[in-house]
């Protein structure tokens, strides 16, 4: 199956550039909407069929091993399968609510473009074996979501766009700017090869101001409280199929799964890392959630508590280091990671889940402030539907997949001697339910405002879209049990393990070659 | 946009041929010296961008045609694709280069790849200035 | 020890740039300094004292003798790696400087205005 890698990267750009040639010599929409449709099924069908795999690497050009070089690789190992089931099953859900939401705004075939280069820029995000090709693939996602995020052309999404724009080029300007001292001091770009070194430059001062340098630009990419400020203004802005996809996948793949990748699979877990990524995260967690409870405006209270889910993710992440580096239990960093990646996989569904029904609600009401909001449970039975489980997730409510990966990074946070930062994470759980049951009470429960008597129900595809997240929320939280025994489905074990097993990625990566 | 005077337009008229030939050189000696996709398709679309300061924006827009533009660059990034997935065809992995064999010393895929890129950058570019002069209130 | 001081400065010019000039074009000017101020890092990096341009040719090869003319010509060449991660980086550099004219254009009109400080309906 290994063949089937490059695919994941070459059909979104195959479908990108056809559809610019589809909107100009002809305009029948059907066609357009069926192809980005087919498309993202695939997708999702080929990121599913390398869940019961074994890891493995594909040499693009041939350029592997036996060639005697070591060129450029697709690497598959069970955090980028993680990644890749993520990003397509959000990308084909947010396909679904695009083919009618965006029906209000012009050009759906370059909206499609874009969506898709930025597709497949995070899927090769995920697979990328070498630093350079990381660095491009963040570029070119990034690139197509700073034009997604002004795609209505008014003049506050232009606003958010600049500001998002001018941020993210820096950001990416300091990853690079890592890439470039980790090549002059190793001699190569191939991850593996560089964890291969690491052993020989513990303590060069360069090494600090290149882990430096990934912390401020991959932070600001997945949003950590001292660098967030572009997000509450670019999300909410953006129509809401890619406020799905920004919050729900963008931030993971370039932000957090960069971390990840760099921090345990190339630098190596150390105390001075682990320290930093708990005090980003424990920053993060309190700063979204505090910011977001006077918050009025529906999709920029989502927003900010994506901040403070990312901060239970990269705590997690931080917390399995710290138990890493001091040579601790390897069952407790095993643990924290999982509840990390659990954690992960479970915000992309209920936020992309909670930003698609403020979509659903705005298209059907025109509004996105929660003081004109009331009353739509029974005018918009599926919409409320979703968004309450939607919102019981999110807050962490027991048989819903929020309780169980937040329960999981409370336990491994004990587990771990960190008690107080496992009492912060209580306390931001109980802040997000009470901005969350603010949500309900407004949007759902209360009386209906007379100018929106008329409301109806969302079309058919939006529906669908939905409710397929709805599933996948209740069906992770009750089949919870299942994925985390060995042999259950066991993808989110395959990765944690390929994270807590520093070597694992290196032995994958380079196929039995010495480093 | 009005082009300019009869100076600037007759020096456009003798150079922009050679410029463009320059451009074409830069793509297709691009395997072998410095050059390549990138930068000749940077220069085919100065050409173009010269062409329209000295003659106006009609000029392009008649001879050429925004359309074409658009479609150019979708095509030069598909050939590029294709160049790629063809490998599959001939059993090598993505990308690989499997005209290797056919000549030996011109490059093999990456005449074809500097040809595709050189199609949609010059295509993109140009089309980007096209997009930006479409925004100026007319003189 | 000097590449890292002077690019860094470099970078520091341009992020000030980006920081604190209330002109959206002098912010695009920042992002641009920014971003070549990386190019730059990385060409140093790939520099090598009386090393020669990495285009190997048959002359050089029987210059060299057959058993060791690879490594003859990797010895004393630059690195060329460097060379082709920064023209990957100059085009997307470019892609983002029309990105953001463009934006820039847009919200000229929009607004009426280039400066920053006008531009503050998104508040909280």
């Amino acid at each position: 199956m290994a063949n089937a890698l490059p695919f994941l990267v070459a059909l979104p750009l195959g479908v990108a550039f056809l559809m610019p040639l589809l909107e100009k010599l002809h305009e029948p929409g059907w066609l357009i909407d069926l192809l980005a449709t087919l498309a993202a099924v695939a997708l999702l069908t080929l990121s599913l069929n390398t869940i019961g795999e074994a890891a493995t690497v594909y040499w693009m050009g041939g350029w592997g091993p036996d060639s005697g070089v070591v060129g450029i690789s697709l690497v598959c190992d069970g955090l980028t399968r993680l990644m890749l089931v993520t990003i397509n099953l959000v990308t084909l859900v947010a396909v679904l609510f695009s083919l009618r939401y965006m029906e209000r705004y012009t050009t759906k075939g370059f909206y499609f473009c874009l969506f898709f280069l930025m597709v497949a820029g995070m899927n090769g995000v995920a697979m990328a074996g070498d630093l350079f090709n990381l660095y491009v693939f963040i570029e070119v996602a990034a690139i197509s979501s700073y034009s997604l995020v002004a795609f209505g052309c008014e003049s506050e999404e232009l606003e958010a766009s600049f500001k998002y724009l001018v941020l993210g080029s820096l950001a990416s300007t300091f990853v690079l700017f890592g890439v470039a001292i980790l090549y002059n001091l190793t001699g190569t770009l191939n991850m593996a090869q560089i964890r291969g070194q690491m052993d020989a430059l513990v303590g060069n001062p360069a090494l600090y101001v290149a882990a430096g340098f990934f912390v401020m630009g991959l932070g600001l990419k997945a949003a950590m409280v001292p660098f967030h400020a572009w997000l509450p203004d670019a999300h909410p802005s953006a129509p809401a199929p890619i406020s799905a996809m920004l919050s729900g996948v963008l931030i993971k793949a370039l932000g957090v799964y960069a971390l990840a990748r760099i921090f345990f699979s190339v630098l190596g877990p150390t105390h001075e890392y682990a320290v930093v990524m708990m005090a980003l995260g424990a920053l993060s967690m309190l700063g979204g959630v505090l910011l977001a409870v006077g918050q009025w405006d529906f999709k920029r209270l989502l927003a900010y508590h994506s901040i403070s889910q990312m901060g239970y993710v990269v705590l997690a992440l931080g917390i399995g280091a710290a138990v890493l580096a001091d040579g601790g239990s390897r069952a407790v960093a095993g643990l924290a990671i999982f509840g990390g990646l659990f954690h992960m996989f479970n915000h992309a569904a209920f936020k992309s889940l909670l930003f698609l029904c403020s979509g659903a609600t705005e298209y059907a009401t025109g509004t996105r402030q929660l003081k004109e909001l009331g009353g739509l449970a029974r005018r918009m039975p599926v919409t409320s539907g979703c968004c309450r489980i939607a919102s019981l997730s999110i807050a962490g409510v027991p048989p819903f997949n929020g309780f169980w990966s937040k329960l999981i990074i409370i336990v491994a946070a004990v587990q771990a001697g960190y008690v107080w930062l496992a009492a912060l994470a209580t306390l931001v759980a109980f802040l997000t339910l009470v901005s969350f049951v603010k949500v309900q009470r407004y949007v759902i429960g209360g009386e209906l405002p007379e100018r929106h008597e008329n409301v109806r129900e969302v079309p058919v595809s939006m529906c669908i879209a939905m409710v397929t997240l709805a599933i996948v929320c209740v069906g992770a939280g009750v089949l919870c049990p299942y994925l985390m025994s060995a042999d259950g489905v066991g993808f989110l074990d395959q990765a944690s393990d390929a994270v807590v097993v520093g070597t694992r990625y290196t032995e994958v990566a380079l196929g039995g070659m010495a480093p | 946009m009005r082009g300019m005077t009869v100076i600037v337009r007759t020096v456009t008229a003798l150079v922009s041929a050679f410029a463009l030939l320059y451009g074409i050189q830069l793509v297709l000696y691009g395997h072998t010296s410095p050059g390549g996709g990138f930068a000749g398709g940077v220069v085919l679309a100065c050409c173009l961008i010269l062409m329209v300061l000295a003659f106006g924006k009609d000029f392009v827009a008649d001879v050429i045609g925004v359309r074409t533009l658009s479609v150019c660059s979708s095509v030069g990034a598909l050939l590029f694709l294709s160049v790629g997935l063809l490998g599959y065809a001939a059993r090598r992995p993505f990308l690989s280069n499997f005209l290797a064999a056919v000549a030996k010393s011109h490059g093999g895929t990456i005449l074809v790849c500097d040809v595709a890129i050189a199609l949609m950058v010059a295509a993109s570019l140009s089309g980007v200035f096209m997009a930006f002069s479409a925004f100026r209130p007319e003189d | 020890m000097v590449p890292y001081v002077l690019t860094m400065v470099l970078l520091a010019i341009g992020v000030y740039a980006i920081a604190c000039k209330r002109n959206l074009v002098k912010v695009i000017i920042g992002v641009m300094v920014a971003e070549y101020a990386v190019n730059l890092f990385l060409i140093l990096m790939g520099y090598r004292f009386g090393g020669r341009a990495p285009i190997r040719t048959a002359a050089m090869d029987r210059a060299a003798g057959a058993a060791d003319a690879a490594k003859a010509f990797a010895a004393g060449s630059v690195d060329p790696l460097p060379q082709a991660l920064i023209l990957t980086s100059i085009v997307i550099g470019l892609g983002l400087v029309a990105l953001l004219a463009a934006m820039a254009i847009r919200l000229h009109e929009k607004y009426g205005t280039f400066d920053v400080a006008e531009m503050k309906k998104l508040q909280g």
